[in-house]
Protein backbone atom coordinates (compact mmCIF):
# COMPACT_ATOMS: atom_id res chain seq x y z
CA UNK A 1 0.00 0.00 0.00
CA UNK A 2 1.66 3.22 -1.11
CA UNK A 3 1.09 6.76 0.10
CA UNK A 4 1.51 9.81 -2.13
CA UNK A 5 2.92 13.05 -0.75
CA UNK A 6 3.26 16.46 -2.39
CA UNK A 7 5.52 19.47 -1.84
CA UNK A 8 5.17 23.24 -2.09
CA UNK A 9 7.63 23.01 -4.98
CA UNK A 10 5.20 20.87 -7.00
CA UNK A 11 6.82 17.48 -6.65
CA UNK A 12 5.08 14.25 -5.77
CA UNK A 13 6.50 11.21 -3.97
CA UNK A 14 4.86 7.84 -4.00
CA UNK A 15 6.22 6.01 -0.95
CA UNK A 16 6.16 2.26 -0.50
CA UNK A 17 8.09 1.19 2.61
CA UNK A 18 11.35 3.16 2.44
CA UNK A 19 11.30 3.45 -1.37
CA UNK A 20 9.92 6.62 -2.97
CA UNK A 21 9.15 7.33 -6.62
CA UNK A 22 9.51 11.04 -7.39
CA UNK A 23 8.05 13.23 -10.11
CA UNK A 24 6.62 16.68 -10.78
CA UNK A 25 2.90 17.35 -10.55
CA UNK A 26 0.55 17.81 -13.44
CA UNK A 27 0.16 21.43 -12.35
CA UNK A 28 3.95 21.90 -12.62
CA UNK A 29 4.15 20.45 -16.13
CA UNK A 30 1.31 22.75 -17.24
CA UNK A 31 3.25 25.75 -15.96
CA UNK A 32 6.51 24.63 -17.59
CA UNK A 33 5.08 23.81 -21.00
CA UNK A 34 6.52 21.33 -23.51
CA UNK A 35 9.61 19.62 -22.12
CA UNK A 36 12.48 18.85 -24.47
CA UNK A 37 15.05 17.44 -22.06
CA UNK A 38 15.23 16.06 -18.53
CA UNK A 39 18.62 16.02 -16.83
CA UNK A 40 18.37 13.15 -14.34
CA UNK A 41 20.60 12.38 -11.35
CA UNK A 42 23.24 9.64 -11.28
CA UNK A 43 22.11 6.31 -9.89
CA UNK A 44 23.81 5.84 -6.54
CA UNK A 45 23.96 9.54 -5.74
CA UNK A 46 23.12 10.52 -2.17
CA UNK A 47 20.90 13.58 -2.06
CA UNK A 48 19.70 15.81 0.74
CA UNK A 49 16.20 17.22 0.92
CA UNK A 50 16.19 20.53 -0.98
CA UNK A 51 19.18 19.73 -3.26
CA UNK A 52 18.82 20.50 -6.99
CA UNK A 53 18.79 16.99 -8.39
CA UNK A 54 16.91 17.21 -11.67
CA UNK A 55 16.73 19.90 -14.34
CA UNK A 56 13.66 19.91 -16.57
CA UNK A 57 14.10 21.90 -19.75
CA UNK A 58 11.26 23.36 -21.76
CA UNK A 59 11.74 25.02 -25.15
CA UNK A 60 12.27 28.30 -23.37
CA UNK A 61 13.89 27.63 -20.01
CA UNK A 62 15.64 25.25 -17.65
CA UNK A 63 14.06 24.71 -14.22
CA UNK A 64 15.51 22.97 -11.17
CA UNK A 65 13.60 20.22 -9.42
CA UNK A 66 14.53 19.87 -5.74
CA UNK A 67 14.83 16.59 -3.87
CA UNK A 68 11.63 16.37 -1.79
CA UNK A 69 13.38 14.09 0.69
CA UNK A 70 16.87 12.76 1.51
CA UNK A 71 18.17 9.43 0.33
CA UNK A 72 20.00 7.44 -2.32
CA UNK A 73 18.96 7.48 -5.97
CA UNK A 74 18.17 3.88 -6.97
CA UNK A 75 16.85 4.21 -10.49
CA UNK A 76 16.05 6.92 -13.05
CA UNK A 77 13.31 6.91 -15.68
CA UNK A 78 15.34 5.97 -18.78
CA UNK A 79 12.30 6.44 -21.02
CA UNK A 80 12.64 10.21 -20.57
CA UNK A 81 15.93 10.24 -22.48
CA UNK A 82 14.09 9.70 -25.76
CA UNK A 83 10.68 10.98 -24.75
CA UNK A 84 10.88 13.89 -22.29
CA UNK A 85 7.31 14.81 -23.27
CA UNK A 86 6.13 11.85 -21.15
CA UNK A 87 6.34 14.30 -18.25
CA UNK A 88 3.80 16.49 -20.05
CA UNK A 89 1.45 13.72 -21.08
CA UNK A 90 1.55 11.68 -17.86
CA UNK A 91 3.34 13.67 -15.14
CA UNK A 92 2.10 11.66 -12.18
CA UNK A 93 2.63 8.14 -13.57
CA UNK A 94 4.69 7.24 -16.69
CA UNK A 95 6.52 10.59 -16.43
CA UNK A 96 8.15 9.77 -13.06
CA UNK A 97 11.71 11.04 -12.67
CA UNK A 98 13.61 8.77 -10.26
CA UNK A 99 13.28 6.30 -7.40
CA UNK A 100 15.09 6.73 -4.12
CA UNK A 101 15.69 4.90 -0.86
CA UNK A 102 14.68 7.30 1.88
CA UNK A 103 17.31 7.93 4.55
CA UNK A 104 15.21 10.24 6.73
CA UNK A 105 11.60 9.02 6.55
CA UNK A 106 10.62 11.53 9.24
CA UNK A 107 10.94 14.25 6.57
CA UNK A 108 7.71 12.94 5.06
CA UNK A 109 5.72 14.24 8.03
CA UNK A 110 6.14 17.81 6.84
CA UNK A 111 5.02 17.15 3.26
CA UNK A 112 1.50 17.75 1.95
CA UNK A 113 -1.30 15.34 1.25
CA UNK A 114 -3.36 15.60 -1.92
CA UNK A 115 -6.07 17.72 -0.30
CA UNK A 116 -3.65 20.35 1.04
CA UNK A 117 -1.67 20.42 -2.21
CA UNK A 118 -4.82 20.84 -4.27
CA UNK A 119 -5.94 23.65 -1.98
CA UNK A 120 -2.58 25.33 -2.46
CA UNK A 121 -2.66 25.42 -6.26
CA UNK A 122 -6.32 26.37 -6.61
CA UNK B 1 3.74 34.85 -17.95
CA UNK B 2 7.20 36.23 -18.37
CA UNK B 3 8.58 39.69 -17.68
CA UNK B 4 10.01 41.29 -20.82
CA UNK B 5 11.19 44.89 -21.03
CA UNK B 6 8.74 45.94 -18.32
CA UNK B 7 5.80 44.13 -19.90
CA UNK B 8 4.18 40.96 -18.58
CA UNK B 9 3.88 38.77 -21.63
CA UNK B 10 2.57 35.23 -22.02
CA UNK B 11 5.37 32.78 -22.73
CA UNK B 12 2.84 30.49 -24.33
CA UNK B 13 -0.88 30.20 -24.95
CA UNK B 14 -2.93 27.01 -24.45
CA UNK B 15 -1.45 25.30 -27.52
CA UNK B 16 2.05 25.34 -25.98
CA UNK B 17 5.40 26.55 -27.33
CA UNK B 18 6.07 23.51 -29.49
CA UNK B 19 2.78 23.55 -31.40
CA UNK B 20 2.72 27.35 -31.64
CA UNK B 21 6.17 27.22 -33.21
CA UNK B 22 5.36 24.43 -35.67
CA UNK B 23 2.01 25.95 -36.61
CA UNK B 24 3.72 29.24 -37.49
CA UNK B 25 6.08 27.44 -39.88
CA UNK B 26 3.23 25.39 -41.39
CA UNK B 27 0.37 27.91 -41.51
CA UNK B 28 0.24 31.25 -39.66
CA UNK B 29 1.00 32.53 -36.16
CA UNK B 30 -0.21 35.80 -34.65
CA UNK B 31 2.10 37.65 -32.24
CA UNK B 32 1.27 40.65 -30.07
CA UNK B 33 4.36 42.83 -30.41
CA UNK B 34 2.77 46.05 -29.15
CA UNK B 35 5.69 46.46 -26.75
CA UNK B 36 7.89 47.56 -29.67
CA UNK B 37 8.59 51.25 -30.10
CA UNK B 38 7.50 53.36 -33.08
CA UNK B 39 9.20 56.70 -33.62
CA UNK B 40 8.44 58.93 -36.58
CA UNK B 41 11.09 61.36 -37.82
CA UNK B 42 9.70 64.05 -40.11
CA UNK B 43 10.94 67.32 -41.54
CA UNK B 44 13.27 68.79 -44.13
CA UNK B 45 16.34 67.21 -42.49
CA UNK B 46 14.83 63.82 -41.58
CA UNK B 47 17.19 61.93 -43.91
CA UNK B 48 20.19 63.91 -42.63
CA UNK B 49 19.38 63.04 -39.02
CA UNK B 50 19.03 59.34 -39.84
CA UNK B 51 22.31 59.41 -41.74
CA UNK B 52 23.92 60.83 -38.60
CA UNK B 53 22.35 58.14 -36.39
CA UNK B 54 22.61 55.09 -38.67
CA UNK B 55 25.19 53.64 -41.09
CA UNK B 56 23.22 53.85 -44.35
CA UNK B 57 22.22 56.37 -47.01
CA UNK B 58 18.71 57.31 -45.86
CA UNK B 59 18.50 60.08 -48.45
CA UNK B 60 18.75 57.45 -51.23
CA UNK B 61 16.31 55.03 -49.58
CA UNK B 62 13.41 54.17 -51.88
CA UNK B 63 9.95 55.22 -50.82
CA UNK B 64 8.20 52.47 -48.83
CA UNK B 65 11.34 50.39 -48.50
CA UNK B 66 12.33 49.12 -45.07
CA UNK B 67 15.90 48.86 -43.94
CA UNK B 68 17.54 46.86 -41.15
CA UNK B 69 20.11 49.05 -39.40
CA UNK B 70 21.46 50.14 -36.00
CA UNK B 71 22.22 53.04 -33.74
CA UNK B 72 25.93 52.83 -32.90
CA UNK B 73 27.80 54.49 -30.07
CA UNK B 74 31.13 56.24 -30.65
CA UNK B 75 32.93 52.91 -30.08
CA UNK B 76 30.78 51.32 -32.84
CA UNK B 77 28.94 49.22 -30.25
CA UNK B 78 25.28 48.62 -31.03
CA UNK B 79 22.88 50.83 -29.03
CA UNK B 80 19.93 49.09 -30.69
CA UNK B 81 19.02 47.31 -33.91
CA UNK B 82 16.09 48.76 -35.83
CA UNK B 83 13.99 48.72 -38.95
CA UNK B 84 13.50 52.07 -40.66
CA UNK B 85 10.88 52.57 -43.37
CA UNK B 86 10.73 55.62 -45.60
CA UNK B 87 7.03 56.51 -45.60
CA UNK B 88 7.34 59.78 -47.56
CA UNK B 89 10.11 62.00 -48.91
CA UNK B 90 10.51 63.72 -45.57
CA UNK B 91 9.07 61.15 -43.20
CA UNK B 92 10.62 57.97 -41.78
CA UNK B 93 9.34 55.40 -39.27
CA UNK B 94 11.78 53.76 -36.86
CA UNK B 95 10.66 50.51 -35.23
CA UNK B 96 12.89 49.70 -32.26
CA UNK B 97 13.17 47.25 -29.37
CA UNK B 98 11.01 47.69 -26.28
CA UNK B 99 13.96 47.15 -23.94
CA UNK B 100 15.84 50.03 -25.59
CA UNK B 101 12.92 52.49 -25.76
CA UNK B 102 14.21 55.03 -23.27
CA UNK B 103 17.80 55.18 -24.42
CA UNK B 104 16.78 55.16 -28.10
CA UNK B 105 14.40 58.07 -27.75
CA UNK B 106 16.96 59.98 -25.66
CA UNK B 107 19.64 59.28 -28.28
CA UNK B 108 17.41 60.46 -31.15
CA UNK B 109 16.31 63.60 -29.32
CA UNK B 110 19.83 64.50 -28.20
CA UNK B 111 21.00 64.40 -31.81
CA UNK B 112 17.84 65.88 -33.34
CA UNK B 113 18.36 69.26 -31.68
CA UNK B 114 20.61 70.53 -34.47
CA UNK B 115 18.38 69.26 -37.31
CA UNK B 116 15.11 70.61 -38.68
CA UNK B 117 12.98 67.59 -37.74
CA UNK B 118 10.16 66.54 -35.47
CA UNK B 119 10.52 63.37 -33.40
CA UNK B 120 7.25 61.68 -32.42
CA UNK B 121 6.84 58.51 -30.40
CA UNK B 122 3.64 56.85 -31.59
CA UNK B 123 1.88 54.62 -29.06
CA UNK B 124 -0.08 52.00 -30.96
CA UNK B 125 -1.00 48.36 -31.24
CA UNK B 126 1.41 46.19 -33.20
CA UNK B 127 0.76 42.64 -34.40
CA UNK B 128 2.85 40.23 -36.44
CA UNK B 129 1.25 37.60 -38.65
CA UNK B 130 3.91 35.13 -39.73
CA UNK B 131 3.96 31.96 -41.79
CA UNK B 132 3.20 30.65 -45.27
CA UNK B 133 -0.54 31.40 -44.96
CA UNK B 134 -0.03 34.98 -43.72
CA UNK B 135 -0.51 36.56 -47.15
CA UNK B 136 -3.73 34.61 -47.85
CA UNK B 137 -5.14 35.37 -44.40
CA UNK B 138 -4.50 39.11 -44.65
CA UNK B 139 -5.91 39.17 -48.17
CA UNK B 140 -9.13 37.60 -46.93
CA UNK B 141 -9.33 40.33 -44.25
CA UNK B 142 -9.27 43.22 -46.70
CA UNK B 143 -5.53 43.86 -47.05
CA UNK B 144 -4.26 43.45 -50.59
CA UNK B 145 -0.75 42.46 -49.71
CA UNK B 146 0.19 40.12 -52.57
CA UNK B 147 2.02 42.94 -54.37
CA UNK B 148 4.03 43.97 -51.33
CA UNK B 149 7.62 42.70 -51.35
CA UNK B 150 9.72 41.64 -48.38
CA UNK B 151 11.05 44.66 -46.45
CA UNK B 152 8.44 47.04 -47.82
CA UNK B 153 6.14 49.13 -45.61
CA UNK B 154 2.95 51.04 -46.40
CA UNK B 155 0.18 52.95 -44.62
CA UNK B 156 -3.03 51.15 -45.62
CA UNK B 157 -5.29 53.51 -43.62
CA UNK B 158 -4.72 56.60 -41.49
CA UNK B 159 -2.85 55.61 -38.33
CA UNK B 160 -1.98 52.15 -39.69
CA UNK B 161 1.35 50.78 -40.87
CA UNK B 162 1.88 47.44 -42.58
CA UNK B 163 5.18 45.91 -43.64
CA UNK B 164 6.25 42.59 -45.08
CA UNK B 165 8.78 41.65 -42.43
CA UNK B 166 9.11 39.69 -39.25
CA UNK B 167 11.24 37.83 -36.77
CA UNK B 168 10.62 34.18 -37.57
CA UNK B 169 12.39 33.55 -40.89
CA UNK B 170 8.97 32.96 -42.47
CA UNK B 171 7.14 35.14 -44.93
CA UNK B 172 4.88 37.45 -42.97
CA UNK B 173 3.70 40.90 -42.01
CA UNK B 174 3.88 43.33 -39.14
CA UNK B 175 0.84 45.55 -38.75
CA UNK B 176 0.57 48.62 -36.53
CA UNK B 177 -2.74 50.31 -35.77
CA UNK B 178 -4.40 52.70 -33.33
CA UNK B 179 -4.61 51.01 -29.91
CA UNK B 180 -8.42 51.04 -30.02
CA UNK B 181 -8.48 48.97 -33.21
CA UNK B 182 -5.96 46.37 -32.10
CA UNK B 183 -8.06 43.93 -30.10
CA UNK B 184 -10.86 43.66 -32.64
CA UNK B 185 -8.38 43.20 -35.48
CA UNK B 186 -6.52 40.51 -33.55
CA UNK B 187 -9.80 38.72 -32.80
CA UNK B 188 -10.79 38.88 -36.46
CA UNK B 189 -7.50 37.30 -37.52
CA UNK B 190 -7.78 34.64 -34.79
CA UNK B 191 -11.25 33.70 -35.98
CA UNK B 192 -9.52 32.41 -39.12
CA UNK B 193 -8.79 28.72 -38.62
CA UNK B 194 -5.36 29.09 -40.25
CA UNK B 195 -4.20 31.40 -37.45
CA UNK B 196 -3.10 30.61 -33.88
CA UNK B 197 -1.95 32.97 -31.15
CA UNK B 198 1.77 32.62 -30.36
CA UNK B 199 3.59 33.64 -27.17
CA UNK B 200 7.06 34.88 -26.37
CA UNK B 201 8.50 31.37 -26.05
CA UNK B 202 7.91 30.42 -29.68
CA UNK B 203 8.81 33.93 -30.81
CA UNK B 204 12.25 33.22 -29.34
CA UNK B 205 12.62 29.67 -30.74
CA UNK B 206 11.47 30.82 -34.21
CA UNK B 207 13.91 33.73 -34.38
CA UNK B 208 16.72 31.59 -33.02
CA UNK B 209 16.23 28.92 -35.71
CA UNK B 210 16.16 31.78 -38.24
CA UNK B 211 19.55 32.94 -36.90
CA UNK B 212 18.18 36.38 -35.99
CA UNK B 213 19.85 38.32 -33.20
CA UNK B 214 18.08 39.46 -30.05
CA UNK B 215 19.19 42.75 -28.57
CA UNK B 216 20.29 42.34 -24.96
CA UNK B 217 21.48 38.78 -25.62
CA UNK B 218 23.27 38.55 -28.97
CA UNK B 219 23.77 42.29 -29.39
CA UNK B 220 24.86 44.93 -26.91
CA UNK B 221 26.56 48.28 -26.74
CA UNK B 222 29.93 46.55 -26.44
CA UNK B 223 29.47 44.36 -29.54
CA UNK B 224 30.12 45.82 -33.02
CA UNK B 225 28.12 44.91 -36.14
CA UNK B 226 31.30 43.28 -37.45
CA UNK B 227 31.58 40.97 -34.42
CA UNK B 228 27.85 40.29 -34.47
CA UNK B 229 27.95 39.02 -38.06
CA UNK B 230 25.79 41.94 -39.19
CA UNK B 231 28.27 43.95 -41.23
CA UNK B 232 26.15 43.14 -44.32
CA UNK B 233 23.76 45.80 -43.03
CA UNK B 234 26.44 48.50 -43.43
CA UNK B 235 27.02 49.54 -47.08
CA UNK B 236 30.60 48.86 -48.21
CA UNK B 237 31.48 52.53 -48.77
CA UNK B 238 30.47 53.35 -45.18
CA UNK B 239 32.68 50.67 -43.63
CA UNK B 240 35.84 52.67 -44.30
CA UNK B 241 34.49 56.10 -43.53
CA UNK B 242 31.28 57.96 -43.02
CA UNK B 243 29.76 60.72 -40.94
CA UNK B 244 27.45 58.59 -38.82
CA UNK B 245 28.10 58.25 -35.10
CA UNK B 246 30.62 55.44 -34.62
CA UNK B 247 31.98 55.62 -38.19
CA UNK B 248 35.57 56.23 -37.14
CA UNK B 249 35.62 53.43 -34.55
CA UNK B 250 33.90 51.05 -36.96
CA UNK B 251 36.43 51.60 -39.75
CA UNK B 252 39.34 51.30 -37.28
CA UNK B 253 37.95 48.10 -35.84
CA UNK B 254 37.32 46.61 -39.26
CA UNK B 255 40.91 47.48 -40.29
CA UNK B 256 42.35 45.99 -37.09
CA UNK B 257 40.35 42.79 -37.53
CA UNK B 258 37.72 41.52 -35.18
CA UNK B 259 38.71 39.62 -32.05
CA UNK B 260 35.35 37.92 -31.61
CA UNK B 261 32.81 36.51 -34.02
CA UNK B 262 29.30 35.21 -33.91
CA UNK B 263 28.77 31.54 -34.69
CA UNK B 264 25.83 29.18 -35.01
CA UNK B 265 26.17 26.07 -32.85
CA UNK B 266 24.28 22.81 -32.50
CA UNK B 267 24.88 20.85 -29.30
CA UNK B 268 25.48 17.11 -29.48
CA UNK B 269 22.73 15.14 -27.78
CA UNK B 270 19.40 16.41 -26.57
CA UNK B 271 20.38 18.78 -23.79
CA UNK B 272 19.71 22.41 -24.74
CA UNK B 273 22.59 24.81 -24.19
CA UNK B 274 21.32 28.22 -23.13
CA UNK B 275 22.46 31.84 -23.00
CA UNK B 276 25.31 32.37 -20.59
CA UNK B 277 26.88 28.92 -20.98
CA UNK B 278 30.65 29.27 -21.33
CA UNK B 279 32.27 27.96 -24.49
CA UNK B 280 35.58 26.12 -24.15
CA UNK B 281 38.22 24.78 -26.49
CA UNK B 282 39.63 21.27 -26.35
CA UNK B 283 42.01 22.17 -23.53
CA UNK B 284 39.18 23.58 -21.46
CA UNK B 285 40.20 27.22 -21.95
CA UNK B 286 37.37 29.72 -22.22
CA UNK B 287 36.86 30.97 -25.79
CA UNK B 288 33.50 32.72 -25.49
CA UNK B 289 29.91 32.22 -24.44
CA UNK B 290 26.51 31.26 -25.74
CA UNK B 291 24.46 34.43 -26.26
CA UNK B 292 21.16 32.72 -27.14
CA UNK B 293 20.31 29.06 -26.95
CA UNK B 294 17.44 26.69 -26.60
CA UNK B 295 15.56 24.02 -28.45
CA UNK B 296 14.57 24.30 -32.10
CA UNK B 297 11.25 22.49 -32.60
CA UNK B 298 11.58 22.53 -36.42
CA UNK B 299 15.09 21.10 -36.54
CA UNK B 300 14.39 18.92 -33.50
CA UNK B 301 17.63 19.66 -31.73
CA UNK B 302 19.29 22.26 -29.59
CA UNK B 303 20.31 25.49 -31.32
CA UNK B 304 22.59 28.24 -30.08
CA UNK B 305 24.29 31.45 -31.10
CA UNK B 306 27.67 32.09 -29.58
CA UNK B 307 30.25 34.84 -29.52
CA UNK B 308 33.75 33.32 -29.64
CA UNK B 309 37.35 34.34 -30.11
CA UNK B 310 38.26 34.26 -33.81
CA UNK B 311 41.41 32.34 -32.85
CA UNK B 312 39.24 29.43 -31.69
CA UNK B 313 36.91 29.37 -34.69
CA UNK B 314 38.51 26.40 -36.40
CA UNK B 315 38.99 24.20 -33.33
CA UNK B 316 36.66 21.96 -31.37
CA UNK B 317 34.09 23.79 -29.27
CA UNK B 318 32.48 22.61 -26.05
CA UNK B 319 29.84 24.20 -23.86
CA UNK B 320 29.94 23.96 -20.09
CA UNK B 321 26.44 23.11 -18.86
CA UNK B 322 26.22 22.50 -15.13
CA UNK B 323 29.76 21.12 -15.19
CA UNK B 324 29.19 18.83 -18.18
CA UNK B 325 31.23 19.44 -21.33
CA UNK B 326 28.87 19.28 -24.30
CA UNK B 327 30.47 19.05 -27.78
CA UNK B 328 29.13 21.80 -30.06
CA UNK B 329 29.09 21.57 -33.86
CA UNK B 330 29.50 24.77 -35.87
CA UNK B 331 26.43 25.28 -38.07
CA UNK B 332 25.66 27.64 -40.92
CA UNK B 333 23.10 30.34 -40.13
CA UNK B 334 20.18 30.34 -40.44
CA UNK B 335 19.47 26.91 -38.96
CA UNK B 336 16.15 26.89 -40.87
CA UNK B 337 16.12 28.48 -44.36
CA UNK B 338 14.41 31.85 -44.65
CA UNK B 339 11.17 31.90 -46.64
CA UNK B 340 11.10 35.61 -47.42
CA UNK B 341 9.16 36.73 -50.48
CA UNK B 342 11.45 38.84 -52.59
Amino acid sequence: MSTTYYTDEHEWLRVDGDIATVGITNYAQEQLGDLVFVDLPTVGANVEQGDDVVVVESVKAASDVYAPASGEVLEVNEALANEPALVNSDAEAAGWLYKMKLSKPAELDKLLDLASYTAQIS
Amino acid sequence: MGAFAGYDMPLFYPLGVMKEHLHTRASAGLFDISHMVHVEIAGSQAAALIERLCPYAASDQELNSSRYTFFLNDQAGIIDDLIITRLADLRYLIVANAGCAEKDVAHIKANAASFDVSVTVIPRGFLALQGPEAEAVLSSHGFFVAEIDFMTGVEPKPGWFLSRSGYTGEDGFEIAMPELDCESFARALLSDERVVLVGLGARDSLRLEAGLSLYGQDLSDSITPHEAGLIWAVPKELRTGGSFIGAEALSEKIAAGRMRMRVGLVPEGRMPVRAGALLLDESGAEIGAVTSGGYGPSIESGVALGLISVLAAEGLIFADVRGKKIPMQRAKLPFVPHQYKR
